[in-house]
């Protein structure tokens, strides 16, 4: 069996993911790479996407997350983001529904500042939209990760 | 003397501020249970975020470009303060305490000849500051935790911040909030957020969240996209957590305070009553007694 990084998944809220995996797939900056055991030491920033998180050779978890950073060591990958739902807990509706808002917002916007706001919106409401399109469907494997990542939005 | 249906009135209106309070010290401490779960909560991606901050730190030569938030304005004539406070009182000096010391720092930034730009979180701080320096209030929150999760308040104010200071809006940012040490002792704190001061000698608390975590080796790191950009896009969220922090602190401060405050406030009814019982019983002995008097000097005198 392959050797495991420790993976950690953590929004400002709560640590959502911490378990071992063979391979962690992560939306970077520049495209989306794999993360295996000795890993060279690197530092990206995350785009809205989905983490994938694999073990013996199978993808155990699917996650969507709205962006932030990643820190990898030989060891470990630690995923920094502002929120995290499972990909199958995404409402397929909803996820439409957002899309079609944020683009009226995007064109209502009054001003600069309103327009990037409106932009960075809907480019995650867009990521989340093509999750659930693409991996939407019941997972084959069920996930045995010790805390469910919720909305990160989730009040207190 | 009080008459005995006074005197029982009293202690009854007594009895149920009594009550009142223990029913608020127990909402307090269940909320600050809860307000110091969150601060558990919110730790492990600080401790991250700080790591990957003194990453990025050492990875830093002298040369490298450094952002304007690192680097400062270079000068220091408009001050930026964010004040957190809470939405509602009850809770003991917390909001008048931090009032107080705000008061008494803007007071020595106006004898300096410093402008001064205020950002209220909390019901409370802005009304106390609205009197006197009303013009320099720029933007008031409430509500933190119910409308709004606490980070999204954090956001919304760190991101006003960073627009800010990018249009040369202000010098020097900071926050004052509560600092949590104890349900019996909470702590007026003021930190510096912009431009992000250079690691110090870090606090007695910190090491402890920090430095036990794991001592790692050193390594270097590689950026993707580049350097630049990574710190670019790293520096508002390290604001971000900074606030949500302070936000935190304080939300847990204000539930401790209360729990003290309406904690002393039922042991004060409660002697209140303990004397007030004491009293009713008294004249209602001498009451008796004066009756006996008259009926027995009315017997003799027949």
């Amino acid at each position: 069996m392959a050797e495991r990084l420790e993976f950690e998944l953590v929004s400002p809220e709560q640590l959502l993911v911490s378990q071992p995996a063979e391979m962690v797939v992560i939306p970077g900056g520049e495209g989306y790479y794999g993360v295996l055991a000795g890993h060279i030491p690197m530092i990206t920033t995350v785009k809205p996407g989905v983490i994938e998180m694999y073990n013996e050779g199978h993808v155990t978890d699917r996650i969507f997350v709205t962006g932030g950073f990643t820190e990898v060591s030989q060891t470990r990958c630690t995923v920094l983001v502002d929120s995290a739902v499972k990909v199958r807990q995404i409402d397929r509706e909803k996820a439409e529904q957002d899309v079609r808002n944020f683009k009226e917002d995007v064109e209502d916007a009054t001003n600069e500042t309103e327009r990037e706001a409106a932009e960075a919106r809907l480019e995650i409401a867009r990521a989340r939209f093509e999750a659930v399109v693409r991996f939407g469907g019941p997972q084959q494997t069920p996930s045995g990760s010790t805390a469910p990542p919720s909305a990160g939005g989730s009040s207190h | 003397m009080p008459s005995l249906k006074d005197l029982k009135n009293r202690i009854g209106s007594v009895k149920s501020t009594q009550k009142i309070t223990s029913a608020m010290k127990m909402v307090a401490a269940s909320k600050l249970r809860r307000a110091q779960e969150a601060v558990e909560a919110s730790r492990p991606y600080a401790e991250r975020m700080d790591r990957m901050m003194s990453a990025m730190a050492a990875a830093f030569e002298e040369g490298d470009y450094t952002p304007k938030m690192i680097r400062g304005t270079g000068e220091d004539k408009v001050r930026l303060i964010v004040v957190i406070t809470s939405d509602r009182g009850l809770c003991g000096g917390l909001n008048s305490g931090m009032v107080r010391t705000v008061r008494r720092d803007l007071q020595s930034l106006a004898a300096d000849g410093k402008e001064v730009k205020l950002i209220c979180v909390g019901r409370k701080g802005r009304d106390l500051l609205r009197r006197e320096y009303g013009s320099l209030i720029i933007d008031a929150h409430e509500d933190v935790g119910k409308t709004q999760s606490a980070y999204e308040v954090a956001t919304t104010i760190s991101e006003k911040m960073a627009r800010m200071y990018e249009d040369g809006g202000y010098d020097i940012g900071s926050v004052y909030y509560s600092k949590f040490k104890s349900v019996i002792s909470q702590e007026v704190t003021l930190q510096q957020l912009v431009p992000v001061p250079p690691p110090a000698v870090p606090e007695e608390e910190e090491v402890i969240i920090g430095r036990t975590v794991q001592e790692e080796p050193k390594v270097e790191y590689e950026f993707e996209p580049d350097q630049e950009q990574v710190l670019a896009a790293l520096l508002p969220r390290n604001l971000t957590v900074q606030v949500y922090r302070a936000l935190l602190e304080s939300g847990a401060s204000e539930q401790g305070a209360r729990m003290t405050a309406m904690d002393n406030a039922t042991r004060n009814a409660g002697e209140m009553i303990n004397n007030l019982t004491l009293t009713y019983n008294r004249t209602r002995q001498a009451y008796i007694t004066n009756e006996l008097i008259e009926i027995i000097s009315g017997a003799e005198a027949l």
